[in-house]
């Protein structure tokens, strides 16, 4: 019992970092049609970040969420501007290896940078763990899940509540007609994209204490945060986060409690179910297009 | 769809116009021999054989994908793992079991072909970012199979002691003997997939590309044709797979992960989808590039993302369709 507890929270420390990533993932995804496979790099540089601003530059804490917070966002309209934006010809098998070959690039570009040897940054806060029938709760995983869900509620508030959240759910919607009520659908466009790899920079931050980071850390995060956002139904806010949590628990769980050797697996193997039995997701309330 | 009228258009193409493409195809053969029978024969450098060796099986890779990608318009983001199954299972069965290599290459492709056909049953109803999704699932859990299954395959340090090849007296330890094997193989799957796409099946597999509910319409069993052009690119890859064991005689999980059929992948897109000399020119380039890269040592992967990126945004239909776009565009001008 205690053990399981203990996986729980393990579970959705990690699941809250999926999330996170998924969230950025479905977003750009909702609004740009677009899957990113240079998403998990953004994780890297938001990780290996806050290695230089925090351990290494010894900004306080704020600034050094902040800076690296802009440095994700800044490449992320870059990228958007120099490479997505200039293709020719957006079918969706050449822009999957357009984002591809950025992802091979960051990579390249994270390990002149930062050299190919792991980094460690401590936790955000000297906390004493708390014992939770037994279990103990690092006061770390409580700040992740915290940071998660406030980030979740407010993208999902400035999509809802505010106007240019409204327009770029317009755009989305019908990029046409959005065009024609005024809504400039390039920028809306560019607004997805920074929004979605700030939020890949922020899951950097938050997996900094938890991991070591290392420039080649990005990949699997990325593919784990697809099949997050798949599990979810890609393309809702909200889905892509229960699917990171989900996905976290599970492989806890089937860590802890099968074999610790398959737990990469257990993510691959419930997007393979979920393709199979519900293409849209498991919250998606319509049934979905396979298109 | 083009390639849909021709599908009822069975045999009512012009006589010579038929003469004159099998004539083109002659020729586009013959000097394709030529130039592996002159490389072959007069190639001293070990490197150099060795590389084109490489070349060769990344073409039988990028031959069986662009069937899929090219002209079926099927994305497959996880193809390594039938070349890793062909390469495991021609391992463990020389290898472990000591059978002989060539009946072991019937059970490789057996096996891949199994698998495909299960995998591919639920998989391609899929389309699009879906299949894109489900295929690279398939891959990754094939690798992390690999990698994990370590009484079987060796783990992550991978597998030692694959036996050479040998046909009679003949020996294809790696040289030259090796690279007209390969090549040789090459030819054959040229010739085959050539066969393929001038059928029915090819006509009809190519309406699927244009439209797929119209191809319905007219009474091609889509899902069923999928299904056998993934068996049919499952199994060359798994060809590929024992030719590079019996090559290199080491595999490990990282010769056929992710990244690895990403690579496949772009070589198809970049040598220009739906062209089997396209294919041929992907997997050299890709093949190549890193080799040449070398030279920037640390700078490589920065280089190779950057030259994929930009082939991609400038010349999407792929290098062959691009540069021939270039011809045009040069001699309108002139004149």
């Amino acid at each position: 019992m205690q053990e399981i507890i203990q996986y729980l929270f393990s579970g959705i420390t990690t699941g809250a970092i999926y999330a996170v990533i998924a969230v950025g993932l479905s977003m750009l995804y909702s609004s740009t049609e677009l899957i990113n496979f240079a998403h998990g790099e953004f994780v890297m540089i938001g990780a290996m970040s806050m290695v230089t601003f925090w351990v290494h530059m010894a900004l306080p804490l704020p600034v050094a969420i902040g800076c690296t917070l802009a440095l994700g966002c800044a490449l992320g309209l870059l990228f958007e501007r120099f490479a997505i934006r200039t293709a020719r010809n957006p079918q969706p098998i050449v822009l999957v290896i357009i984002t591809v070959g950025a992802s091979i690039f960051l990579r390249g570009t994270g390990m002149i940078v930062w050299g190919k040897d792991p980094f460690s940054v401590p936790p955000f806060s000297n906390h004493e763990s708390l014992e939770i029938f037994g279990a103990a709760l690092l006061p770390q995983s409580i700040w992740i899940v915290a940071a998660a869900l406030l980030l979740a509620g407010g993208i999902h508030f400035f999509l809802k509540r505010t106007l240019t959240g409204k327009a770029m759910v317009a755009s989305a919607v019908n990029q046409k007609a959005a065009w024609l009520s005024g809504i400039p659908p390039e920028r809306m466009a560019v607004l997805a994209f920074a929004i979605s790899t700030g939020c890949g920079a922020v899951a950097g931050i938050f997996i900094a204490p938890v991991t070591m980071s290392s420039y080649d850390m990005g990949t699997i995060l990325g593919l784990k945060g697809f099949c997050a956002a798949m599990i979810g139904g890609l393309g809702s806010l909200w889905g892509a986060f229960a699917g990171g949590i989900l996905l976290g628990v599970l492989e806890s769980l089937g860590a802890g409690l099968i074999s610790s050797g398959l737990k990469d697996a257990i993510a691959f193997i419930l997007l393979l179910l979920i393709l199979y039995v519900r293409p849209g997701g498991l919250f998606s309330a319509k049934e979905a297009k396979r298109f | 769809m083009y390639a849909l009228a021709d599908c009822f258009r069975l045999k009512r193409q012009n006589g010579s116009d038929m003469d004159d493409n099998k004539i083109k195809n002659r020729i586009e053969h013959a000097v394709f021999i030529c130039i592996i029978l002159v490389l072959g024969l007069f190639t001293q450098n070990t490197y150099y054989l060795q590389i084109m060796t490489f070349i060769g099986i990344n073409t039988l890779l990028a031959l069986g994908l662009n069937m899929l990608i090219g002209y079926a318009g099927q994305i497959s983001l996880g193809h390594a793992a039938f070349y890793g199954i062909g390469a495991y299972t021609t391992a463990i069965l020389s290898g472990t079991f000591g059978i002989s290599p060539w009946l072991s290459l019937l059970c490789a492709i057996g096996v891949a072909v199994l698998i495909a056909f299960v995998v591919g049953l639920p998989t391609l109803r899929l389309s699009g970012y879906y299949l894109g999704m489900g295929t690279l699932g398939f891959g990754m859990i094939v690798n992390i199979l690999f990698r994990e299954w370590s009484s079987v395959t060796g783990g992550s340090s991978g597998f030692v002691g694959i036996p050479v090849l040998e046909a009679g007296k003949v020996s294809f330890m790696s040289g030259q003997n090796y690279f007209f094997l390969v090549w040789g193989v090459v030819l054959g799957a040229i010739l085959m997939c050539r066969r393929i796409l001038a059928s029915r099946m090819g006509r009809a597999l190519r309406s699927i590309h244009d439209g797929e509910k119209a191809s319905l319409a007219v009474g091609v069993n889509t899902h069923y044709l999928k299904l056998q052009i993934f068996m049919f690119s499952a199994s060359l890859g798994a060809v590929a797979g024992f030719l590079y064991a019996h090559f290199v005689l080491f595999i490990s999980p990282e010769s056929f992960g992710f990244m690895v059929s990403v690579k496949m992948v772009t070589m198809v897109v970049i040598g220009g989808m739906a062209s089997v000399w396209g294919a041929l020119l992907g997997a050299s380039l890709l093949t190549l590039l890193p080799e040449v890269l070398h030279g920037f040592a640390e700078y490589e992967m920065i280089v190779f993302g950057l030259i994929l990126m930009v082939v991609m945004i400038f010349m999407p239909q792929g290098l062959t369709r691009g540069f021939l776009d270039m011809y045009e565009k040069a001699r309108k001008k002139r004149q």
